[in-house]
C-alpha cells in the first residue's frame, strides 16, 4: 500500500505497522522519498539516514541532539566533522520503542535564533511558502513535520525554538516543563533553560512523544520525576478556566490577522464551556526578552567555550595553545555565537555581573512568582506564539533586536520553567497562526487536554495548502 | 615513606634570623590554600576510575572529555567525605551548598571551566587547633570546598617548562577527579606553625581515609600567602603566593626566605609587588612565575547543570558520629608523657597508635618513641602490621643485644609470626677480657693511625671504635669499646 506521509500522524503510521498493512521498512522507505522528493527545495535536513535500525515508524531530530555514529552539527561549522560516540537519552529512549531516527534537521547554530537563517549551513524554507523561514531555532524539524517529511520529530526549545517553529509552519510543538525531559547528550545552548520536546502534527501525537522522551535521568541531574501522561480524548473545555495575560495578547508589534485569529479560537473555547478571562503578565512581558538575553548568552559563553579544537571538531591550526583556540573558534562559529559569547561574558564580568547576570537572574524570580500568582486562578494562560506570521527570508537578518522580538511571547513562560505548547488556529494572509497554551509546572496533561479539544473544535488542516 | 618524619628534635631553622637588625618589629602573616585528592572509587561528575597512574587517556569518558551534550552527576560518596573532613574541621556545613563554573581556558580544562565552589561552599568558618611547643595554636578555616581537577599537560620539550617546548599532550586521567580544596584564615606568623599545620591536616585527611594526601605523587598539593607587617598592627599588606613546594620542610625554608625578603624590601624603602612565586629549592631566589596584573577573571556563575547539595542533618549526624578522636588532641595527651617534639613526630607519622601498644606492653615510652621515630621509620616498616608485644620486648633489650641484632629483628618486626625471641638470646660482649687483645691487635696493625691520635688528632678514635665493631660482628657494647679503645691508646 502507499503511505501518504503527507497526512499521516504518528499514531496513523503505527496502525499501519501494528495492523501489518505496512512493515518498517516501508514506512521508512516512504519517508525516505518524501525527502527525496520536496527536501531538495526545504532544506530541512542537514543529514539523511539511509537505514536506522528499529522496528517503529522514523523520527526526525533536531541536529543539536546527540546521535551514537550519525552527525551531529548544531547547525555548527565547528561540529561539522563530529560524530557522537554516545546516544542522548532522549534518543536511547526513542530507540528503546522502537523509533529509527530517519536524520537530523536543521538548526540555526547551536540553537541561537529564530529563523535557521542563522545555520552555518544555510537556512531551511517553510512548507507553506518557500520564500519565508520556517522558524527558529528548529525550522528543521518544523519543515520536516510539517511537509510530511518524518511523521514526527524531537526539537529543542530555549526560548521559543519548539513552539515559533511549529506556529510558523502550521503543526503542534511542546516545550516541556524544565526537568522533565533529560538533556545529557544535547548540545547544551543554555543549560538554565534548554529543554527538548515533541514536535508533531496533532496533539496526542505529540503527547504521545512526550511520554516517550520525559522522566528522571540519572545522567542529568536537574531531571525530576514526572507525573504519567495521559494521552488525550476529552472533545469539550468544561471547567477549563483559561486566563488571557493582555500584554501578551494586546502588544505592540502583534499583527492583526493573528490576534483575529487567537481571538477566534478563544470564542470557540468558551463556547466549548471554558471560562476565559483577561489577567496580566506585566513584568514577565516587559522584561522577559532582556532578562532572557542575559541568562542565555552568559551561560551560552560558558558552554560554548569547549569548543576548541583540542578534543574533536574544526581545529585550526596554530603556533601555540591560545592561537589555536583563537584561530579555531574564529573560523569556526558564526556571527550569532559570537555576538552571543561576548554578550555573556560580558555580563559575568567582575563588576558587571551584579548589575547584569545578578539582576536577570531576580527578575527570573520576578517572572516565575507572578506566573506562579496566575496559576492559582487559572488552568492555563493563552496568547498568540509568534507576534507574526511567517516573514520572509532575510526580512530580519540583519536586524538582531527584530529578531530577538520574535520570541517576546514565548520567552517569558521559558525563564519560568513553564510548559507552554503551540496548536495552529487559522491562517493570516495564507499562513500559519499559531496558539499559545502555557501550562503550571508539570502541568501538561492539561495542557494537552486543552489543547486537543481545541484543536478538535478548530480543525485546522496542516498539509499545507500548496502541497495538498 | 612519610613525609616529614625521622628525627626527634626540632629542625634548625634555615631562614632568616627574624630577631636581627631591627627586624624584631616585623610581623609575618600567613594563610595556606591546600588541595586534597579525594580517593573516590570514582570521579567527581561521572562514573570513570578514579585512579593515579594507567595508560594516559584510559579513564576517560564523554563528561570527563567534555564532549557535547555531556552532564555533570555529583558523587554523593565525595560530597560526603568532605563534609567528614569539615566537621573534623570544626566548621558549619552548609545546609545548601552550590556548585559554580569557574572560567578560563587552559588545555588541562577541557569543557574551559571547571565545577567549583564559589560563595556558598559545603563548608565554613571552622578551625584546626594545632599544637606547639607553647600551647594550642587555633588556626581559622574560612572554607572547604569541593571541586574537580584538571587533567595533566605534558609539554614535550628538552627542558620540561612551558617556554620552548614544541607541543603539549595532555592525559585526561586526572581530569574531573575529586579535589578538596581548604582555605586557611591569614592567622599564621611563623615558618614552624605553617608547616605544622600542614602535617597535621595531611594526618587528618590520611586517618579520615579520604585521601593518601601524598605529596610526591600531587594527592596533596598547597600554596603558601605570605605578606609582613609591622608587630603589633593589624594591617594586611600585600602578599605574594607561593606554589609549587612539595615538601613540608621545603615549605617552611620557602617562607621564612619570602618573609626575609619582604622585610628587606621594606626596610630598604621597597614596595612589596603582588605576585606568584615558584619555590625551587635548589636556588636562593623565589623567581616569580606570574604577576597578578594578569590575574584572570573567572566569571564565576552558579553551575546551572547541578542542583544545590542540601545535606540533610541526618546525614551530618552519621558522619559526625564516624569521627575519631582526632591527630590533633592526641599529640596534646601525648605530650603530657612525652616532649612535645616526640608526640608531634609520632602523631604525624602516624605512628603513636603503635607507640601506646608498645607502652601499655611494657616498653619505657621515651625509648619506644626514639625506636619508633628513628629506626623503625628507617626500615619502612607498616605500623598496622606489627606485633606490638614482640616489638616492646626488643625495644626493652635494646642495651642488652649486639646493634647488628636489633636492626636484623627490626627489619624483621612487620613479618608475619615475628618472634623477637631468638634475637633477645644474643648477647652484646661487655667483657673487657675478650675485647682488649681483639682492640690491641687493632692498634698494633694500625701504627700510623695510632701516633697520629697520640698526638691529638682525637677524631680517629671512631676509626678504632669502628674497626673493633666491625671485627666483633657488632656484637661489642660500642659504649664499652670506646673506653678501652681510649686506654689502651
Amino acid at each position: 500500500m502507499t503511505v501518504d506521509t503527507l497526512r499521516l500522524s504518528a499514531e496513523e503510521a503505527n496502525g499501519l505497522l501494528t495492523r501489518r498493512e505496512a512493515s518498517s521498512d516501508e514506512i521508512y522507505r516512504a519517508y525516505l522519498d518524501a525527502i527525496g522528493e520536496r527536501d531538495p527545495e526545504l532544506h530541512a535536513f542537514l543529514y539523511v539516514c539511509e537505514n536506522d535500525p528499529g522496528e517503529g515508524i522514523p523520527i526526525a531530530v533536531k541536529d543539536v541532539i546527540g546521535t551514537r555514529g550519525i552527525p551531529t552539527t548544531a547547525g555548527s561549522k565547528i561540529l561539522e566533522s563530529y560524530i557522537p560516540v554516545y546516544d542522548s537519552t532522549v534518543i536511547a529512549n526513542c530507540r528503546e520503542r522502537g523509533l529509527r531516527v530517519i536524520g537530523k534537521t536543521n538548526t540555526d547554530e547551536f540553537a541561537m535564533g529564530s529563523s535557521t537563517e542563522n545555520s552555518a549551513f544555510g537556512p531551511s524554507h517553510n512548507p507553506w511558502d518557500p520564500s519565508r523561514v520556517p522558524g527558529g531555532s528548529g525550522g528543521g524539524s518544523a519543515a520536516a513535520v510539517s511537509a510530511g517529511l518524518a511523521p514526527w520529530a524531537l526539537g529543542s526549545d530555549t526560548g521559543g525554538s519548539i513552539k515559533q517553529p511549529a506556529a510558523l509552519c502550521g503543526h503542534v510543538g511542546l516545550r516541556p516543563t524544565y526537568g522533565t525531559v533529560s538533556r545529557y547528550g544535547v548540545v547544551a545552548f543554555a543549560s538554565s533553560l534548554d529543554q527538548v520536546g515533541p514536535v508533531a502534527r496533532n496533539v496526542r501525537d505529540c503527547a504521545f512523544l512526550y511520554s516517550v522522551i520525559s522522566g528522571r535521568d540519572e545522567n542529568d541531574s536537574t531531571t525530576v520525576d514526572v507525573p504519567a501522561v495521559e494521552l488525550p480524548t476529552a472533545e469539550d473545555l468544561k471547567g477549563l478556566r483559561i486566563g488571557v495575560p493582555k500584554e501578551m495578547n494586546g502588544a505592540a508589534g502583534i499583527e492583526g490577522g493573528v490576534t483575529a485569529a487567537v481571538q477566534s479560537a478563544l470564542e470557540l473555547a468558551e463556547s466549548l464551556g471554558a471560562s476565559v478571562e483577561e489577567c496580566s503578565l506585566p513584568r514577565s512581558v516587559d522584561y522577559g526578552v532582556a532578562c532572557y538575553y542575559l541568562v542565555a548568552p552568559a551561560e551560552a559563553s560558558a558552554n560554548l567555550a569547549r569548543y576548541d579544537g583540542v578534543r574533536y571538531g574544526l581545529r585550526d591550526d596554530g603556533a601555540d595553545f591560545r592561537e589555536m583556540v583563537m584561530k579555531t573558534r574564529d573560523a569556526g562559529l558564526g556571527d550569532e555565537p559570537k555576538r552571543r559569547i561576548m554578550i555573556g561574558a560580558y555580563a559575568l564580568s567582575a563588576g558587571y555581573y551584579d548589575a547584569y547576570y545578578g539582576t536577570a537572574q531576580k527578575v527570573r524570580t520576578v517572572i516565575k512568582r507572578e506566573h506562579d500568582a496566575l496559576f492559582e486562578r487559572f488552568d492555563v494562560l493563552v496568547s498568540p506564539t509568534s507576534p507574526t506570521v511567517a516573514f520572509p527570508i532575510g526580512a530580519k537578518i540583519d536586524d538582531p533586536v527584530a529578531m530577538y522580538m520574535n520570541d517576546v511571547l514565548t520567552i517569558p513562560s521559558c525563564m519560568a520553567g513553564l510548559p507552554g505548547l503551540n496548536i495552529p488556529c487559522g491562517l493570516s494572509e495564507g499562513l500559519p497562526v499559531g496558539l499559545q497554551l502555557i501550562g503550571p509546572q508539570f502541568g501538561e496533561n492539561t495542557i494537552f487536554r486543552a489543547a486537543h479539544a481545541l484543536e478538535q473544535a478548530i480543525g485546522f488542516d496542516v498539509v499545507p495548502e500548496r502541497l495538498r | 615513606m612519610t613525609t616529614g618524619v625521622g628525627s626527634t628534635e626540632p629542625e634548625k631553622s634555615g631562614g632568616a634570623d627574624l630577631r636581627g637588625a631591627g627586624a624584631g618589629s616585623w610581623e609575618p602573616v600567613i594563610g595556606l590554600e591546600i588541595h586534597v585528592q579525594l580517593k573516590t572509587e570514582t570521579k567527581m561528575f561521572c562514573r570513570c576510575r578514579n585512579g593515579f597512574g594507567g595508560e594516559p587517556n584510559s579513564q576517560t569518558c564523554p563528561v570527563c572529555l567534555a564532549f557535547p551534550g555531556a552532564l555533570p552527576v555529583p558523587n554523593r560518596r565525595a560530597i560526603e567525605e568532605t563534609i567528614k573532613l569539615g566537621l573534623a574541621l570544626d566548621c558549619t556545613i552548609a545546609e545548601r551548598a552550590v556548585f559554580h563554573r569557574k572560567n578560563y581556558f587552559y588545555p588541562d580544562n577541557p569543557k574551559a571551566y571547571q565545577i567549583s565552589q564559589y560563595d556558598e561552599p559545603l563548608c565554613a568558618r571552622g578551625h584546626l587547633d594545632v599544637p606547639t611547643e607553647h600551647g594550642v595554636t587555633r588556626i581559622g578555616i574560612t572554607r572547604a570546598h569541593l571541586e574537580e581537577d584538571a587533567a595533566k599537560n605534558v609539554h614535550v620539550a628538552a627542558s620540561g617548562r612551558i617556554h620552548g617546548a614544541t607541543a603539549t599532550l595532555v592525559d585526561f586521567n586526572r581530569c574531573g577527579t575529586p579535589l578538596v580544596e581548604i582555605v586557611t584564615e591569614p592567622d599564621i606568623h611563623d615558618a614552624e606553625t605553617a608547616k605544622r599545620f600542614l602535617q597535621l591536616l595531611r594526618q587528618t585527611v590520611v586517618e579520615l581515609e579520604l585521601s593518601d594526601a601524598e605529596l610526591e605523587h600531587g594527592s596533596m598539593r598547597f600554596d603558601v600567602n605570605v605578606s609582613v607587617r609591622p608587630a603589633g598592627s593589624d594591617e594586611l599588606r600585600t602578599r605574594t603566593e607561593l606554589k609549587n613546594m612539595n615538601s613540608f620542610s621545603f615549605a617552611a625554608k620557602g617562607i621564612e626566605r619570602e618573609i626575609a625578603r619582604q622585610i628587606r624590601i621594606y626596610e630598604d624603602g621597597g614596595v612589596v609587588e603582588q605576585e606568584t612565586l615558584h619555590f625551587d629549592p635548589a636556588h636562593e631566589e623565589s623567581p616569580p612565575l606570574r604577576s597578578k596584573e594578569e590575574a584572570q577573571d573567572y566569571r564565576y556563575f552558579p553551575e546551572p547543570d547541578l542542583v544545590p547539595v542540601e545535606p540533610g542533618k541526618d546525614l551530618v549526624d552519621r558522619l559526625r558520629a564516624t569521627l575519631q578522636v582526632l591527630p590533633g588532641a592526641r599529640i596534646t595527651r601525648i605530650a603530657e608523657t612525652l616532649s612535645f617534639y616526640d608526640a608531634d613526630v609520632l602523631v604525624t607519622g602516624g605512628l603513636d597508635r603503635l607507640w601506646t601498644s608498645l607502652v601499655d606492653a611494657g616498653a619505657d615510652p621515651k625509648e619506644a618513641a626514639n625506636v619508633l621515630a628513628n629506626q623503625f621509620v628507617a626500615a619502612g616498616i607498616d605500623p598496622g602490621t606489627v606485633d606490638a608485644g614482640e616489638l616492646a620486648k626488643l625495644v626493652s633489650a635494646r642495651a642488652e643485644i649486639p646493634r647488628a641484632a636489633f636492626d636484623e629483628a627490626l627489619a624483621k618486626v612487620g613479618e608475619r609470626g615475628f618472634s623477637a625471641d631468638p634475637y633477645l638470646e644474643q648477647k652484646v660482649v661487655a667483657d673487657t677480657a675478650e675485647l682488649d687483645p681483639i682492640i690491641q691487635r687493632i692498634i698494633d696493625a694500625n701504627p700510623a693511625q695510632a701516633e697520629q691520635y697520640r698526638s691529638g688528632k682525637e677524631g680517629l678514635l671512631g676509626f678504632f671504635v669502628g674497626r673493633v665493631m666491625k671485627e666483633t660482628g657488632g656484637s661489642a657494647d660500642p659504649r664499652v669499646v670506646n673506653e678501652r679503645v681510649r686506654a689502651l691508646l
